[in-house]
């Protein structure tokens, strides 16, 4: 589902010639493929920023995943189950697009496990209601494809694949979750008041989604020469905000900041100061959810253990008798 | 103010397509139950697939009855659902899981292909599209015990243990004999030994069961009951 | 011990090439093919699935391109806009 902008910061003042090379090609918009010569910061930029991507999607479908049992209608059980499935292979991809760089599944989910990764911060909150279903599709895929899009020209050719495939399956996403609010919106008093309260616990969080503003972001600089990020965590923020106040308006729901307006001259929605006290101590471990979170992936991974050594050990048997 | 259960038509067609419908959307809701907690990424996503095949056979199934399908599946009782009891049985660990869906895809898949000659256009229609997906859910159940079965001392033995749990719940399968015949030559791959028939539980198409489906059903329908009328 | 990595490929509908359209890992050969199967046909991607052990592909080596592959670059005979045909003898 999402990519933080997360990645801390790298000095990369390599002057060598293989370095000026590999700068030319990326400016070139040429495509990094795995075998080539590629600085060490940034295969480490790449594996962090894939790893962390590939994390969120799987820590993501926990929240979502809270309410496949309790869809209200068959119809919605089905996409919603659908949809979860996407982001458990959305998480496949991207693993598979940072092991090209020479790490192994088994590290990175190790990374995770151990809380020595970071995921997309959002996944920390709760899904209380069933309206949060519908406003994590509108407005967490939302921000996520805003992000996404420009990845699918990501210098590095397995991420880019990965994102142009992820992408292009994510787009039922967005419209699933719109049409969950919209129906409540049209729906009982008690509904259209699910759905509001579910945008007033979501909006903040989800402009939190695209990282620190670009004066405080320590990475922006060297992650655009490298063509791994294309717009700045502002730029990206402003235009979700854009696209998403009218959708919102649209169903009668009022977003839960007062500064919010609409600026004739720039054309542009803007919004009032985030928190960014709550990013960084949500971030850091502190959130409603991520103990409960990292607490289900590790109990997933140690309930499959004896799962993964049957599979091995009936694989060597084969092996043995063939 | 609650939202009181539907009354089913006692007509012996929508009886039995609800017992086909019952069985799969129980099963696939506890399939879809592993959805963030299965033992590997891959899994992940074929068990996704074995529920969302089923949630839609159960669809089918149940707008064949001419009824509302949300209706049948939210606003019925317990004891108003006919699916066999093994389908609602907590899922349990993942050898229980897989030994359970291998025992209920072969019954499935036996019925499903005989099935796709009924006499009735509508049940001959949705056969030859469950047909196909069960016989894949016979293939990657059965991979799976047999993987299990004869993989570590560890998995064996969740294996086995899970196998003659849900033994006393496939009594009331269809053409038992011919179901015990596809069934063992995949335990026996497994290493696994087929326990001997004994007491065996009702078949669950006359509304008894066990006292797990109260709570699953009280689970999956808690929206619809709490919100009566109201459109999702 | 990790489980081993496998690459897919699909081929999309009769007629046409199996593609590479990513990776899975499984313990073994039949597994492989459901996971390739469960987890990239999804949306009616294919009508056929290879699996083949990652480790088995031999790959050339990205600093061996320009040897490899420029060569060919001057071989401009090989390609018909090479020959001059006048107009008037048609298409050919």
């Amino acid at each position: 589902m999402y990519s933080q902008a997360l990645n801390t910061k790298e000095t990369a003042a390599d002057t060598s010639p293989e370095a000026t090379r590999f700068q030319a090609r990326i400016d070139a918009e040429d495509r990094i493929e795995p075998n080539d010569w590629m600085p060490e910061a940034y295969r480490r930029t790449l594996i962090r920023q894939i790893s962390q991507h590939a994390h969120s999607e799987i820590v993501g479908m926990l929240p979502e995943g809270n309410w496949i049992t309790r869809a209200p209608s068959l119809r919605r059980k089905a996409a919603l189950l659908a949809k979860v499935q996407d982001e458990g292979g959305h998480g496949l991809y991207l693993y598979a697009a940072a092991e090209t760089l020479g790490v192994a599944r088994e590290e990175l989910t190790d990374q995770l496990l151990s809380g020595r990764a970071k995921y997309s911060s959002i996944f920390n909150y709760p899904t209380l209601t069933w309206a949060d279903i519908g406003t994590i599709g509108w407005l967490v895929d939302g921000a996520a494809i805003m992000n996404q899009i420009p990845l699918c020209r990501c210098s590095f050719g397995p991420y880019a694949r990965a994102m142009v495939r992820i992408c292009r399956e994510e787009s039922f996403h967005q419209r699933q979750g719109y049409e969950i609010v919209m129906t409540l919106c049209q729906g009982t008093p008690e509904q259209k008041a699910m759905a509001q309260d579910a945008l007033n616990r979501w909006w903040w969080p989800c402009l939190m989604m695209f990282g620190p503003p670009d004066g405080a972001s320590e990475h922006s600089d060297t992650s655009m020469r490298w063509k791994i990020k294309r717009f700045s965590n502002d730029g990206l923020r402003q235009k979700f905000v854009d696209a998403t106040v009218p959708q919102g308006r649209y169903l009668g729901l009022t977003f839960p900041d007062p500064d919010l307006r609409f600026d004739d001259e720039s054309g542009h929605w803007r919004f009032g100061p985030i928190d960014w006290d709550e990013f960084r101590r949500v971030l850091a471990g502190d959130g409603p959810c991520n103990r409960e979170r990292l607490e289900a992936r590790r109990k997933a991974h140690d309930d499959g253990a004896w799962v993964r050594e049957a599979a091995l050990a009936y694989a060597a048997k084969q092996r043995i008798a063939a | 103010m609650t939202t009181t259960s539907i009354a089913v038509p006692d007509e012996p067609r929508i009886q039995t397509l609800l017992g086909l419908a019952d069985d799969a959307l129980i099963l696939g809701h506890r399939l879809s139950e592993w959805t963030g907690h299965a033992p590997t990424l891959e899994e992940e996503l074929a068990l996704a697939n074995i529920a969302l095949d089923l949630i839609g056979q159960a669809r089918m199934l149940y707008q064949a009855t001419g009824l509302d399908e949300d209706a049948l599946a939210y606003l019925r009782d317990p004891p108003q659902f006919r699916n066999m009891p093994i389908a609602e049985l907590p899922n349990g660990d993942f050898a229980f899981t897989m030994v359970r869906l291998f025992l209920v895809s072969v019954a499935a898949d036996r019925f499903w292909r005989n099935a796709v000659a009924s006499e009735d256009p509508t049940i001959a229609a949705i056969a030859a599209k469950a047909e196909k997906e069960t016989a894949y859910h016979v293939r990657h159940a059965a991979a799976w015990v047999i993987r299990l079965g004869d993989g570590t001392p560890e998995s064996h033995r969740r294996a086995q243990t899970a196998l003659n749990a849900l033994w006393p719940y496939t009594g009331g399968f269809a053409d038992r004999a011919g179901w015990l015949q596809a069934v063992a030559p995949v335990l026996s791959e497994a290493t696994l030994v087929q326990p001997a028939d004994g007491w065996m539980q009702p078949s669950g198409r006359d509304g008894r069961h066990t006292e797990h489906l109260g709570h699953l059903l009280a689970e999956m329908q808690i929206l619809p009951r709490t919100h009566p009328g109201a459109t999702w | 011990m990790n489980t081993p990595l496998w690459e897919v490929f699909i081929r999309a509908r009769n007629g046409l090439a199996h593609r590479h359209v990513g990776s899975v890992h499984a313990a073994d050969p039949t597994m492989a093919l459901q996971a390739a199967r469960d987890v990239y046909t999804r949306r009616g991607e294919g009508l056929s699935v290879w699996v083949v052990p990652s480790n088995a592909i031999v790959a050339s080596d990205p600093a061996d391109r320009d040897m490899l592959f420029e060569p060919t670059g001057s071989k401009i005979y090989r390609h018909p806009t090479f020959y001059e045909i006048p107009e008037d003898v048609g298409h050919m």
